[in-house]
């Protein structure tokens, strides 16, 4: 069966002056027509990268060094730059974190929605304004006819994310990559923005990869949960499971991070140390500095990424069985 | 914004107050209002006549308050050297060096925009390499040398354009231009270049600043992910937010240029104001040098006055929509 | 010895070692400034003697060109001096002035910065409104016009006699709120500190704190930025001379030089101006270009005036 995306072995590497380094090493997914995925991780675990190495779209000096990336059997990073455009905003579009940053301060609401329809689709502009403004109902903006005419500061930040999403969805995609898109806003407009993403996925049949550090917000929306550490997987499976039955040492130690899951009083608990920076990741498994559980293999061999249980949950522990 | 105006005018007219000051106390300790009405030949009791006649034995305030209304009503006195009000005399001068600030200002926006972008948007290629070392050499380069290095090649060498003078001029109700003959056009060519070859190095240094920050923002980032043409980013979303902060930098430096025009002027005799303000030295034509410097002075300040006004108008969007 | 083996493993002689830029404007201002300071002895005439002038040996061309004289390797100007003498002359004054100038406005910037940094209050903030005023104001405009009037004040001939130390000040006078600014900044971040704290506990004067203490933290940025300046007085005072304002013809810069020379350019006696010109903007470019490096290896992040 053929699968919406899939991401084999990917790697990606920051030409530097003094040498390369290597920021993702070796990641793969796969993701089905509508599904919704999370990639969850500290900052600096590569989870951003990975979003972006997918519509090729990596800030210099970072460049895919290896792997490949297919969105419904066609190759992406191989595509050459135009045909690549074409698939940008059209078949894969993103959500950025910021949305008071995302948006263009000069440039009106609906010239930078009907720029996008314009650039892959051969519509005339009223028709692209038509359908700027039926995306714009469904992200439930007010007023659409007056706000569509205005400029980006004039909104409020949850105003401009979901202005961001209608942008997003002007095309109807077939995969949405949401790049950490509420953790710059409120918490009551996290949770709008949310619902918003989970139900236009779920009516629109869109694929969804959401990018968080948010454990929380992953087990509400997606179906399915990548745990990444210093640029690979740790663990990954369906999200009921990874949440409530976590085998690797690295995702139980997120979970019980989390301030819910413990009594009333209690203290917060913390994975001691912190994530290797890119360049001096430890040799073996990258976790093993902090690992409670560490043998003396997970000093020496890197550990694959291999199913337990069931074909779905795999984990990277050389540990546990 | 009412007030912001109302205080940034009332800051002009202080520092207007200011020149006047400058140029009043110039005026009252070396020039000499006695020569320059009546000449060199009269006899001393005649002169101290003539001296209480004008009012030059008052009390310094008093003669300042005076200068200052009569600046104010446009009588700066008059030129020893021309026997006209030297206010004329300046008016007269005007027309050329506005003519040849307004090509210099063309020529820098036509020469800097395109070749910073360009280098902003490859700064690797051999093309934006070498406009980066022009313009290093360009900072080293005194504007004189370069005028006369354009002089002695397309004037003496070459004898393709003329290197001094307006050439022939049309009078357009009062105002000589050479906008509109040929030979006025191939006079402006020279003095132009020379004149914006001193702006150029910083403004293409500028502009391609200001992209490259640009071209590293979030909602470029963002244009790209929309999968929109690259014209359209670099030119709609990168060029538009490239230009506010050009235009700022553009407005206070053109005035400046008004001030360089001394430089270029000199070198090919152009009978502009810079021109004539060296002769009125030479002439030691107190008053004439006087009203150069207050003119020169409101030039200044009422271009700075309107860009800070227009930046004050602009910059609020700004400060909300980009930065935070 | 212990400071040159200080300096020998620096990071400054490290990363002057891999510039060839920086190597090679090193060497020719060396070059230029060991010729500046030795002129007379090296310059094959002594220009400023009128009794080895012969007017009849004016305008001759260089020795390599037809009608060249072999005694005059450059040629010489329009009263019959040898160009090189007259250049390497020219070239002395350039620097005194430059560098009398940087020295003058970075005296004055200091001893403001300090001034203000120090006292703060109504004195500060009053000093660093003139200083932004000063800012303002194109330096080169404010130095004509200053020069003009002490050239209609003084008369033609007392004018010339003054036109050095004039030149030194008044070009000096109008760039001091770089060193100002950058040496308030500094002291600002260092009053603080606890070594000044730490001093005045144990009961030193604030005068010596200043001095001894919170001068030598400043140096660094003083030091970038006197770089560039120096460039920039030197280009100043060409322009000044160049209008006639600056350097009489008799005592002449590269500015007046070229100045002389211009107006000969047209009867074919291109080399008066065009070797004093090279020299200028050779002197200038490598002076830039040494600054440019000195701030990036120095301080980054400085403010690039």
């Amino acid at each position: 069966m053929s699968h919406l995306l899939e991401v084999k072995d990917l790697e990606v590497k920051f030409a530097l002056r003094f040498g390369d380094l290597t920021a993702i090493n070796g990641v793969s997914l796969t993701l089905d027509k509508g599904e919704r995925l999370g990639i969850v991780g500290e900052s600096g675990a590569g989870k951003s990268v990975t979003g972006f190495a997918i519509i090729n779209l990596l800030s210099k000096p970072g460049y895919i060094s290896a792997g490949r990336v297919l969105l419904e059997g066609q190759e992406l990073n191989r595509l050459p730059e135009e045909d690549m455009r074409k698939i940008r905003g059209n078949r894969i579009s993103m959500i950025f974190q910021d949305p008071m940053m995302t948006l263009n301060p000069v440039l009106t609401i609906k010239t930078q929605m009907i720029e996008t329809i314009l650039a892959h689709a051969n519509v005339s502009k009223t028709e692209a304004t038509d359908i700027a403004l039926d995306k714009l109902k469904k992200v439930h903006i007010p007023s659409s006819e007056k706000r569509i005419h205005q400029y980006p500061h004039e909104c409020s930040g949850g105003m401009r994310q979901r202005i961001v999403v209608a942008i997003a969805l002007l095309t109807n995609p077939a995969l949405i990559i949401a790049d950490e898109p509420t953790t710059a806003l409120d918490v009551t407009i996290q949770a709008e923005i949310m619902d918003l993403l989970q139900e236009l996925c779920a009516s629109e049949k869109m694929g969804l990869i959401l990018i968080t550090h948010d454990l929380g917000v992953v087990s509400q929306v997606t179906e399915r949960i990548a745990v990444m550490y210093a640029g690979k997987i740790a663990e990954i499976g369906p999200t009921q499971v990874v949440i409530h039955d976590p085998q690797h040492p690295y995702t139980q130690g997120l979970i019980k991070a989390l301030p819910g899951s413990l009594q009333p009083g209690s203290r917060l608990n913390q994975i001691p140390g912190m994530m290797p920076t890119l360049t001096d990741i430890p040799p073996g498994c990258a976790f093993h500095p902090r690992c409670t559980i560490s043998d003396t293999i997970c000093r020496m061999e890197v550990p694959a990424l291999i199913s337990r249980h069931d074909h779905d949950h795999m984990i990277a522990c050389h540990v546990v069985k | 914004m009412f007030a912001f105006i109302v205080r940034r005018i009332i800051q002009a007219i202080i520092v207007m107050l200011v020149i006047g000051l400058v140029g009043f106390i110039i005026q009252h300790q070396i020039g000499d209002p006695v020569r320059d009405l009546v000449g060199e030949r009269v006899t001393p009791a005649e002169r101290e006549v003539i001296r209480d006649q004008l009012g030059l034995n008052d009390p310094f305030y008093i003669q300042y308050v005076r200068f200052v209304k009569n600046a104010v009503k446009g009588d700066l006195g008059l030129s020893f050297f021309y026997k006209k009000p030297a206010l004329e005399v300046i008016l007269a001068k005007a027309p050329a060096t506005i003519e040849l600030v307004l090509v210099t200002a063309l020529i820098l926006i036509v020469v800097s925009i395109p070749s910073g972008i360009y280098a902003a948007i490859y700064p690797k290629s051999w093309f934006s390499r070498i406009i980066m070392a022009v313009s290093t050499i360009g900072v080293a380069m005194p504007v004189f040398l370069t005028a006369i290095v354009l002089i002695y090649f397309f004037g003496v060498e070459l004898n393709w354009l003329p290197s001094y003078g307006r050439g022939e001029t049309v009078n357009l109700w009062g105002w000589e231009s050479g906008f509109f003959t040929l030979d006025g056009l191939k006079h402006l060519i020279l003095p132009s270049v020379s004149l914006s070859s001193i702006m150029l190095p910083l403004f293409i240094r500028l502009v391609r600043a200001e992209m490259m920050e640009v071209l590293e923002t979030e909602y470029i980032k963002f244009a790209w992910a929309k999968g929109l043409h690259r014209q359209r980013v670099w030119y709609i979303h990168a060029f538009k937010n490239t230009l506010l902060p050009v235009i700022t930098v553009f407005g206070v430096q053109l005035g400046i240029l008004v001030a360089f025009t001394i430089l270029t002027e000199t070198v090919f005799q152009w009978q502009g104001m810079g021109f004539m303000f060296l002769e009125a030295v030479e002439r030691s034509d107190t008053t004439l040098l006087v009203a150069y410097l207050i003119v020169v002075g409101v030039i200044f300040v009422v271009v700075n006055t309107i860009v800070d006004i227009i930046y004050g108008f602009v910059n609020p969007m700004v400060r909300i929509a980009g930065t935070k | 010895m212990k400071s040159w083996n200080r300096f020998k493993n620096s990071y400054l002689l490290y990363s002057f070692k891999r510039d060839p830029v920086a190597i090679i404007s090193f060497c020719v201002l060396a070059v230029l400034g060991v010729i500046s300071i030795l002129a007379p002895v090296i310059a094959p005439y002594n220009t400023y003697d009128t009794a080895t002038i012969d007017i009849m040996d004016a305008e001759t061309p260089p020795t390599w060109m037809e009608d060249g004289d072999e005694r005059f390797i450059l040629g010489t100007d329009i009263q019959g001096r040898d160009l090189l003498s007259t250049m390497i002359f020219g070239l002395r004054v350039s620097l005194l002035i430059g560098v009398g100038a940087v020295l003058f406005q970075s005296f004055v910037g200091i001893l403001v910065g300090i001034i203000s940094g120090f006292f703060g209050g109504k004195l500060d903030s009053f000093l660093m409104r003139l200083a932004d005023i000063q800012f303002s104001l194109p330096y080169l405009i404010v130095a004509i016009f200053t020069m003009a009037i002490f050239k209609v004040a003084f008369g033609i001939g007392r004018y010339e006699d003054l036109a050095e130390p004039l030149l030194i000040i008044i070009i000096g006078l109008s760039q001091w709120p770089h060193y100002a600014r950058t040496v308030r900044a500094s002291v600002l971040g260092e009053k603080n500190k606890e070594y000044v704290e730490a001093a005045r506990v144990i009961g030193i004067s604030r005068q010596l704190i200043m001095f001894r203490h919170i001068l030598p933290n400043t140096m660094t940025p003083v030091l970038v930025i006197s770089t560039i300046q120096v460039a920039n007085a030197i280009m100043s005072e060409a322009a000044l001379s160049f209008l006639g304002l600056g350097m009489p013809i008799t005592r002449p810069s590269l500015g007046s030089l070229i100045r002389a020379g211009f107006e000969y350019i047209f009867s074919g006696s291109w080399w008066i101006t065009f070797f004093p010109g090279v020299l200028l903007v050779i002197l200038i470019l490598v002076i830039l270009l040494l600054g440019d490096w000195l701030r990036d290896v120095l301080n980054p992040k400085l403010y690039k005036g």
